[in-house]
């Protein structure tokens, strides 16, 4: 469904990504995981067509993203919902504007249809009735809902999850990953999750990419993952070292 | 060697500026393009039909407009006015020096009126709003740009330029000439408040050398630059905040680069088209 060709990008002449290979298949939720910097989230925003690659292809369904322009590259991203990593809710607008901005702006529904079809997508992410407050007025974990309320208002394909549990409570990030799971399962929706949290990648992931120095190190699923031989994996998937590497991320 | 070291930074200026006019011309030349796709017949025919009003208060691009229009246009009226009213004093009082001494008073009317309109009303006024709205909407996109926000729009299939850009150009290009013809006739009123009141001038003839010097000409060549003036501070304060990068810092620095280059670009341009009047089309 999704395919990555050779995707290579750099920034003020530091590469990022050197060369990524990953094909993600129907259906499916796949984790990409790796340290902080990795380049986890710029290979996110290839896949949505938000950052042109330097070298290489993405290509959604047989159509290829990293050439598409304008209006073709506007109706391409109506199969994708995306959740940013601060949720990055419109803050000039109410939590229920900003649920209705995508079928006010796409799609012919009524006052009322949409009205409906937001508290529709509220309630799918545990948030009922509050429409009229705004993104200033939430909490992170609870703008992170409203955020991927926001990215199934149209019902898309596929979703895009920028470190879904980076920042909030542990209960939070529970309630969060479970949402994952939910639209996988019950809406058929194929995941792509970015996230340093291994707790949210054994839950959420059918198949975890290890990213790492630019280029996917390992692809496997979880259990193949998780018994992985390779030293860059195993580094990662140790607590005690993995702790140490995301202060060393932090600083 | 010295001469290499001393034409690099040079050439490298060059085409920081250069490369900078063509971006903003690029935005420019794209929020115009996205321009056509408004539903302008759409609404003309609603505005001519006042039972189709409804609609077009609902409508949402036309809300976006209106909103822009308010918060660019209407808020700033105060502003203008106390601008161009202690202007249009000043200029009087500080002619009265030099005409009273030539027993030329009467001729404190013309000078406030043509200073005014062709000069002081489109430039002070484009420079306020410059300071006030260019620099708030460059503030505003850069922190919609450093909050992902516009990623955001992207990705809801909604292209910035058309959402963000379009609005802010447009709402900039009425009102500004609207604010301009206000700054206009608020300046030759702190004229005559100071030519009748305190320099003593009857007011009749006051007004008479006001309306004898002014030509239609030079109201019209004020409207238009201050129309180019809207273009510069709309383009210029977008550019700033579609391109604004790292957090708070760069949403500081961003903003104020926008009213700086605006500031520059605005009096460049007033030179160029003030010469262009003076010398094609006396």
């Amino acid at each position: 469904m999704i395919e990555v060709i050779n995707l290579s990008k750099s920034f003020d002449g530091r590469p990022v990504l050197s060369g990524v290979n990953l094909s993600i298949r129907e259906g499916e939720t796949m984790v990409i995981m790796g340290r902080s910097g990795c380049g986890k989230s710029v290979l996110l925003k290839h896949i949505i067509g938000l950052i042109r690659p330097d070298e290489g292809q993405v290509f959604v369904d047989g159509q290829e993203i990293s050439r598409a322009t304008g209006e073709e590259l506007s109706r391409a991203r109506l199969k994708f919902g995306m959740l940013f990593q601060g949720a990055a809710l419109f803050d000039s607008l109410s939590v229920g504007e900003n649920v209705a901005f995508p079928l006010r702006e796409h799609t012919t529904m009524t006052e009322a249809q949409i009205r409906d079809r937001v508290s529709e997508c509220l309630n799918l992410v545990g948030m009922p009735d509050i429409e009229d407050r705004r993104p200033a007025e939430l909490s992170g974990g609870m703008r992170k809902r409203v955020g991927l309320a926001r990215a199934v208002a149209m019902q898309p394909k596929i979703v895009l999850y920028d470190e879904p549990t980076t920042g909030i409570d542990p209960v939070m990030s529970d309630v969060i990953n479970r949402l994952i799971v939910r639209l996988r399962d019950q809406l058929k929706v194929t995941g792509i999750v970015v996230t340093h949290d291994l707790v949210s990648a054994y839950t959420v992931g059918n198949r975890i990419a290890m990213l790492h120095e630019g280029a996917i190190e390992q692809v496997g699923t979880v259990a193949e993952i998780r018994s992985s031989g390779n030293p860059v994996v195993r580094q990662f998937l140790e607590p005690a070292l993995s702790r140490q590497s995301e202060k060393g991320g932090m600083a | 060697m010295t001469q290499k070291s001393f034409l690099e930074p040079l050439g490298e200026s060059a085409l920081t500026v250069f490369g900078y006019i063509g971006a903003t011309m690029a935005l420019l030349g794209q929020t115009l393009l996205q321009m056509c796709y408004y539903p302008w017949l759409r609404w003309a025919g609603w505005m001519v039909l006042p039972w189709k009003w409804p609609l077009l208060a609902r409508d949402r691009r036309w809300n976006l407009l209106v909103d822009q229009m308010e918060k660019i246009g209407v808020a700033s009226f105060p502003l203008v006015f106390l601008t161009a009213l202690f202007t249009g004093m000043v200029l009087a009082l500080q002619s009265a020096y030099q005409l009273q001494r030539m027993g030329a008073e009467n001729y404190i009317a013309s000078l406030v009126a043509l200073s005014i309109t062709r000069e002081l009303g489109p430039v002070l006024t484009a420079l306020v709003i410059a300071g006030r709205v260019g620099a708030a909407i460059t503030a505003q996109l850069g922190t919609m740009r450093v909050t992902e926000q516009i990623d955001a729009l992207e990705t809801l299939g909604t292209d910035p330029i058309r959402y963000l850009s379009v609005p802010r150009l447009l709402a900039l290009l009425i009102m500004l000439p609207l604010l301009t013809a206000y700054a206009d006739i608020i300046g030759i009123l702190g004229g005559y408040i100071v030519g009748v009141c305190k320099l003593g001038l009857g007011s009749n003839l006051y007004m008479r050398m006001t309306w004898e010097s002014l030509k239609l000409k030079d109201l019209f060549t004020g409207l238009f630059k201050s129309a180019v003036f809207a273009a510069i501070i709309a383009t210029v304060a977008c550019h700033e905040g579609f391109e604004t990068r790292d957090g708070a810092e760069g949403v500081g620095r961003s903003t104020t680069l926008s009213v700086v280059i605006s500031f520059i670009l605005i009096i460049t341009a007033d030179c160029f088209f003030t010469a262009l009047f003076y010398f094609v089309f006396p």
